[in-house]
């Protein structure tokens, strides 16, 4: 395949960024988005010219690293991370954008690579659970409910790759912050913090520069993991009633 | 608590949602109330007499109308700054537009900011034009409201305004009021389809109910 990339270059977090375009040809339709970028980074260090940089890690769509928003999707036209997007998903002469996630939460670092320690300061303030360490316990010792265990799974499959966060716009960490609440509000590991964890990673969300939900459903289409809008209903359904009971006390 | 609340960005959509609400109840009420000017002026003006005296005699004589006008104003004051203020939050953490562009959202989501500020706009003109009068077109009279709709449909301008106001209510109600539903939590997987459907049927009932009046008088079937 021979393709037309119109990339996101900026030298640093405070440099202007513009869109360059590149040409690759040879590119197979089995290689894989990160794999062409690859193919396009070695021919730029063949030419004395400064790679393009990505965030990336294990490419096997399970570490939340790769980030590229691709045509204007986050994680490009497939309903997978960028690492696990394959090049047959485009056609022989394509012109493809290629952007860093957009959010003033995430400020750029360098090319397409973002900041996203923002998500680890939400983590921070409530993602956990205060259990003891040690040997792992018997797996029976705290019985859960199936729908609970399907339902904490379901949210448990957030990779924290922020590309909720690209697509809203709103630039909001809803569906994410959404996804990580009720994985731990509905087991009884997560049940002591139970209050505490909505509202303070609500507050840290808040405190991070993320916008607000307009629930346009941009997240949920968006996400490789299939954390559904209706996480949001339900992180909104916890913090009201973490704030009725804080109101008692 | 209140604090607490008003100081979150989710705490102020609830607040949002909850004076959308309130709003979205007394429109029901105000638009089925509209629609007795198809059983002539006597029953019309008797209706719009008859809500300055409900609760009477428990009531004095406009007591209860002004309650619900309190409420009303509040609803909309608090509707209006929580939107604005999370509006502002929600442009300001989205600073960078993507280059690549894509039409995103359903259109009802779209215009919410935008109808917004049309039905404020709206609520003010409404308000002097039927409520005070200030600027009514023709002679206002006081107590006389068949007369004064009457006029108002009477003018194109008239009809252009209300119109364009009652579409955009029926857009910014089809998005809102589930919206609201998720924002209080009481949204689920199993319940989307059916709130989805009572949001449609609420904001088209709506949207019909009140456009009813001026094609009414447009059509001479109310003179
Ligand atoms: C003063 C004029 C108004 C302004 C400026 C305004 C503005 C807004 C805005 C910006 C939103 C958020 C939209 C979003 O989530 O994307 C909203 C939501 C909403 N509005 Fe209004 N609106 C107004 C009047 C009304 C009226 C008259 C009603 C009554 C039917 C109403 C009912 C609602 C409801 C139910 C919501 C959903 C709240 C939520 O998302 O939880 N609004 N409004
Ligand atoms: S919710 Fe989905 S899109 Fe958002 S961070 Fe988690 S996996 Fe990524
Ligand atoms: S590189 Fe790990 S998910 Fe894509």
């Amino acid at each position: 395949m021979k393709l037309t990339l119109r990339v996101w270059r900026q030298k640093n977090a405070d440099a202007e960024g513009a869109m360059s375009t590149y040409q690759v040809d040879r590119i197979s339709s089995d290689m894989s988005f990160l794999e062409m970028l690859d193919t396009l980074n070695e021919e730029l260090i063949l030419n004395g010219e400064d790679p393009v940089a990505f965030d990336h890690d294990c490419r096997e769509g399970i570490c939340g690293a790769c980030s590229l928003v691709i045509n204007g999707d986050a994680h490009g036209p497939e309903r997978t991370t960028t690492c696990q997007l394959h090049m047959r998903s485009f056609e022989d002469g394509d012109t493809i954008d290629i952007e860093p996630w957009r959010a003033s939460a995430f400020p750029v670092i360098k090319d397409l690579v973002v900041d996203r320690s923002a998500f680890d300061r939400i983590i921070q303030a409530g993602g956990y659970v205060t259990a003891p360490t040690g040997a792992a316990p018997e797996a029976h010792a705290t019985p859960v409910p199936k729908p609970d265990a399907d339902f904490a799974f379901e949210h448990a499959e957030c990779i924290g790759c922020g590309a909720c966060v690209a697509a809203c716009p709103n630039g909001a960490a809803m569906l994410f912050t959404s996804a990580k609440v009720n994985h731990l509000n509905v087991l009884p590991q997560g049940a002591p913090e139970r209050e505490t964890r909505v509202l303070d990673m609500v507050g840290q969300m808040d405190a991070e520069g993320f916008g607000g939900c307009t629930l346009a459903g941009e997240c949920a289409t968006a996400c490789p993991k299939g954390i559904p809008l209706v996480s949001i209903t339900g992180m909104n359904k916890e913090w009201l009633r973490a704030t009725r009971k804080a109101g008692k006390r | 608590m209140a604090r607490t609340v008003w100081d979150s960005s989710v705490g102020k959509k609830t607040v949002m949602a909850v004076s959308g609400l309130i709003m979205l109840l007394y429109l029901v009420v105000h638009m089925i109330g509209n629609l007795k000017i198809f059983f002539g002026a006597g029953e019309f003006n008797h209706y719009a007499h008859w809500l300055r005296t409900v609760g009477e005699p428990f009531m004095h004589y406009e007591w209860t109308l002004w309650l619900v006008r309190i409420v009303l104003v509040l609803a909309v004051v608090a509707h209006a700054t929580s939107a604005y203020q999370l509006s502002r939050r929600d442009i300001k953490a989205r600073p960078d537009k993507y280059v690549h562009k894509k039409p995103r959202a359903s259109y009802a989501t779209r215009t919410m900011r935008w109808g917004g500020i049309i039905l404020a706009l709206f609520i003010v003109w409404h308000i002097l034009d039927l409520t005070t009068g200030t600027v009514h077109s023709g002679g206002f009279q006081e107590g006389h409201p068949y007369q004064n709709v009457v006029d108002t449909f009477s003018t194109w301008y008239g009809n252009v305004i209300y119109v364009v106001a009652m579409l955009a209510l029926g857009l910014h109600v089809r998005h809102g009021f589930w919206s609201a539903a998720q924002t209080l939590g009481v949204g689920s997987r199993a319940r989307d389809r059916a709130l989805k459907t009572v949001a449609n049927v609420l904001a088209l009932l709506l949207t019909a109910g009140f456009i009813a009046v001026p094609v009414g008088v447009m059509t001479g079937v109310v003179s």
